[in-house]
Formats: structure tokens, sequence, C-alpha cells
């Protein structure tokens, strides 16, 4: 049995605005998870009301810093995910509430997940 | 006029004697009240996610296995579910009851293994083996049906890859009669010896909202008054076995304890459920080709809800493969259960979490 599911694709500039949203309407923020597809950084981000999941995602280049805002004044718990997208990716996440400043995981090599390699 | 306690720093972890695993916790204390904490993991991140890349899609079920040593069955699970609603595979409703029957029987083994260690948390050695002794017991009903005690190797996509024959159903309800009859007697300590309740109740409090708010799982947020249990999801069996959520109210250790042991007997009477209600049939389908989509698949862990991430483009390896697992949601729990207790306190409180740090350093 699978969940009906989307991922719907939406600015980054209006992010902060649709978390808010679901917030208020009382969704749980499941997980926020980040995936390098071609020249773009896909962000996803899932919530469950009442055991029905909802996603949102933003789209980031690949080159240079990729850039997003923190969640943190929304769902406080997003630190976790949003240091492990800065050292796994290398995305630059503006205003976490717990900066770990690349020490989440000590990984020997920078950014593991941002380039693929064949 | 009020003295300001001087504030002391102080590490706990990653190597701690209570610790089975790598967490640090930056604990603030004054005097020996426990003010602020921050959580980290990161110590030994396997990276195992990226894999994906290089393992054929179907080989790639041992690797998810292998993610964790405790909840290993319903990692294997949760991949093949996400990989079956992608290739939009019907697994045969035998080879449904199975899994559900191993989910379970991993359920219990895995709390058996959590009262054990949280026995020894608070030094009671003699609590710690009978939990443990018992535990024994469920992984050898593991050995006989799946052939392995940890890494069961019995989940396969298309459904699993051996039977559990009427006579081996049969010894293992038996052997589920001897193992309730036990378990009844522990957790009869656990929620009624003074000494257990003196360290438990009223420690490490986490309200509901705070629960909900801060994204937690399984019986860390049942405790606190969640009703939410991924099984209700009706994936495995469970649209045919219904699971009610076990809750309290309290949010506090003895809450978290308290579901965990409720549980352990919801599972005796799944596993009795699905046995009752196996139907015959075959146990997999063939699986040709290769999976092109994305799609999250989520189940209920002993720890609580396991989201998987998967995302492919018709080629033999996945493009994507995440894994966000019950502790990883868990741990900011700590910054709100942490704040009040004391020193001592620290450790029992971080193990009614459960963590599991081999899952969350996948």
């Amino acid at each position: 049995m699978n969940e009906e599911q989307s991922f719907p694709l939406i600015p980054v500039e209006t992010l902060l605005s649709r978390v808010r949203e679901l917030r208020d309407q009382g969704w749980r923020l499941v997980q926020i998870g980040a995936a390098a597809i071609g020249p773009a950084i896909e962000v996803t981000y899932s919530f469950d009301r009442e055991n029905r999941l909802s996603n949102l995602r933003v789209s980031l280049p690949a080159e240079g810093q990729p850039r997003l805002p923190s969640i943190a004044s929304v769902y406080a718990c997003s630190f976790l995910y949003e240091n492990e997208m800065h050292d796994l990716f290398g995305i630059q996440v503006d205003g976490m509430a717990v900066d770990f400043k690349g020490k989440f995981y000590h990984t020997t090599v920078p950014f593991p997940f941002a380039a693929r390699k064949t | 006029m009020s003295a300001t306690l001087p504030r002391t720093i102080i590490p706990f972890g990653p190597q701690h004697p209570v610790l089975p695993e790598p967490i640090h916790l930056e604990l603030a204390v004054e005097d020996e009240k426990v003010v602020d904490v921050i959580p980290s993991v990161g110590f030994v991140h396997r990276g195992l996610e990226r894999l994906v890349e290089r393992k054929d899609y179907q080989e790639f079920v041992y690797v998810a296995e292998r993610i964790c040593g405790i909840c290993s069955f319903i990692h294997g699970q949760t991949y093949c579910q996400a990989v079956e609603a992608i290739m939009k595979i019907e697994v045969p409703p035998r080879a449904r009851y199975l899994r559900t029957i191993w989910g379970e029987l991993s359920r219990l083994h895995s709390h058996l293994l959590w009262l054990g260690l949280l026995a020894d948390s608070f030094g009671f050695e003699s609590l710690f083996m009978h939990s443990w002794r018992i535990r024994e017991k469920i992984l050898d009903i593991i050995e006989a049906t799946a052939g392995g005690r940890v890494i069961f190797g019995s989940c396969k996509i298309g459904g699993v890859r051996r039977d559990i024959g009427p006579d081996a159903l049969r010894t293992m309800l038996r052997q589920l009669e001897e193992i309730e009859r036990d378990m009844r007697e522990i957790v009869d300590v656990f929620l009624n010896d003074g000494t257990v309740k003196q360290r438990l109740v009223g420690v490490g409090i986490l309200s509901k909202q705070d629960a909900y708010s801060l994204g937690c799982v399984g019986p860390t947020s049942r405790a606190s008054g969640v009703r939410q249990d991924m099984r209700q999801l009706g994936y495995a069996a469970f649209d045919e076995i219904s699971v009610e959520p076990i809750t309290r109210t309290e949010g506090d250790s003895h809450a978290r304890c308290s579901v965990r042991c409720a549980e352990l007997f919801q599972s005796v009477d799944i596993v009795r459920r699905a046995a009752a209600k196996i139907p015959d049939g075959e146990i997999s389908v063939k699986v040709t080709g290769n999976p092109n989509g994305e799609t999250i698949a989520r189940t209920e862990q002993p720890r609580g809800e396991v989201a998987y991430y998967l995302k492919a483009n018709g080629s033999k390896n996945l493009q994507r493969f995440r894994v966000r697992t019950p502790t990883f949601a868990n741990l900011p729990a700590l910054v709100k259960m942490l704040p009040g207790c004391t020193l001592a306190d620290v450790p029992v409180v971080v193990l009614t979490i459960d963590p599991c740090i081999s899952c969350t350093e996948r």
C-alpha cells in the first residue's frame, strides 16, 4: 500500500511562507532531504498530518554556492537536517538555529554528496 | 539577593560507559542541574546512501538491511516497499503477512534489548540480564524462521525469500506463549518496582506539544500523548490487521518505558493474528526491468517512523537513496527533555529515546 504523493516545485522565495502555512495547519515536519540531480540540487521538505504526506520542493543550482533560508523560525528541529545538507551537499543554509559550522558530520571528503562522480 | 551559580560545560560522549554508540552532548550545568544541551552525531558517518550509485537496485536490499543491526528487517522491507511502489509491483498476500510477522519479531527483540539497556543504565543488572535472556528466545525464533539472528536476509523486492511453514508457525506460537509469560514478569518490575520508578517517574518530561512540533516519532512521541503509528498506513498486512497506537500522557521516562512494555504484548498479539489469517499462495513475484520515478516510503520501526526517499531514472542504479531514521527525528527532543534534570539522570533520559546511532550514521 503506497501513499499518494507529489513533489510540487516552488520558488525558494516562497519557501518560508509555504512552510509557515503548513505549520499553522498542524503539519509535522517529517524530513528535509537533498538530491544532486544533474546540474541542480533538489531539496524536498516532507510533512505529515494524520498520516497523510505532503511535500514541497525547491531546486538550487549545483554550481557555485547554493543557498537556502533556514526554516528554524517555523520548525526548530530543522537544524539537524539543515546542518546535514550543508555538510553533505555544501548548501549554505542562512539562519540555522544551531550551526555546527561544518562539523555535524566528520567526513574525510568535504561535501561528499555534492558532486556526482562516475 | 540571589546568588548566580557558575555555568560549566560538560562533554558527554561520544565515548561514555552507558552509550553503546557515539553520540555527543554538550551539557551546560549549574551545580548538578542541566540547564542547556546541544546534541551532535556524525562521528562515524558511513555514506551508505551513495552506494546506490554503484550497486544494482535489487542487490541494494542487502545494504539497506545492514544500515542497522537491530531493525535490519524493517530497513530492508521499507526499501523494498519503496522500489515496489515506484515499479507498481503487487506483492503476494502471503509475503505481506510474512513481512508483518518478521517486522513484529524485530520490534520484540529491539524493545527487549532496549529494556535491558535501560536497566543497565540505572544499575539494575539482574533486570538487564533477564531482559536479554528473553530477547534470546525471540532471536531463536528469528533464526529458525529466517535463517539469521540479526540480519534476516529474507525480504526481497517483490516479496520474501523464504516461507514459514505451518509446523514452524505452530512452534513459533507455542514459544511466544512462554515468552509472553516471561515478559509479564519483567514488565511488572519495570513499571511497578519502587527503585525503578524513582529513576523514571517525572524525569525527562516531554510535552505533547513539544513532541509534535519537534517532529518526534515512535514511542518517544506516543509516551507524550501523540497518536501516531505508521502501521496505520496499512503497509504489509496492516490493512487487514488493525493497530491502535499505544499512548501515555505523562511524557516522562516512565511513560516511554511503559509504551514500549505495552508494545511487547501488542506485537505478540499482531503475530498471533497474522499467523491465524495468513493466506496460502506464492511468496514472491518475478521482478523485471528497472525503476523509474520517485517516492517516499514510511514504516514503523521499533524506534518510530522511518522515511525512505528513492529516486530512479530507469537504469539499474538509483539516482538517490535517502533515509530519515527515527533516532534522527528524536534527537531534538533531548533539547527539551534534559534541561532541569540532574547530571545523574542524563544517561537514563538519553536512553529513553532509544538512540540508534548506527541507523543515524547510515
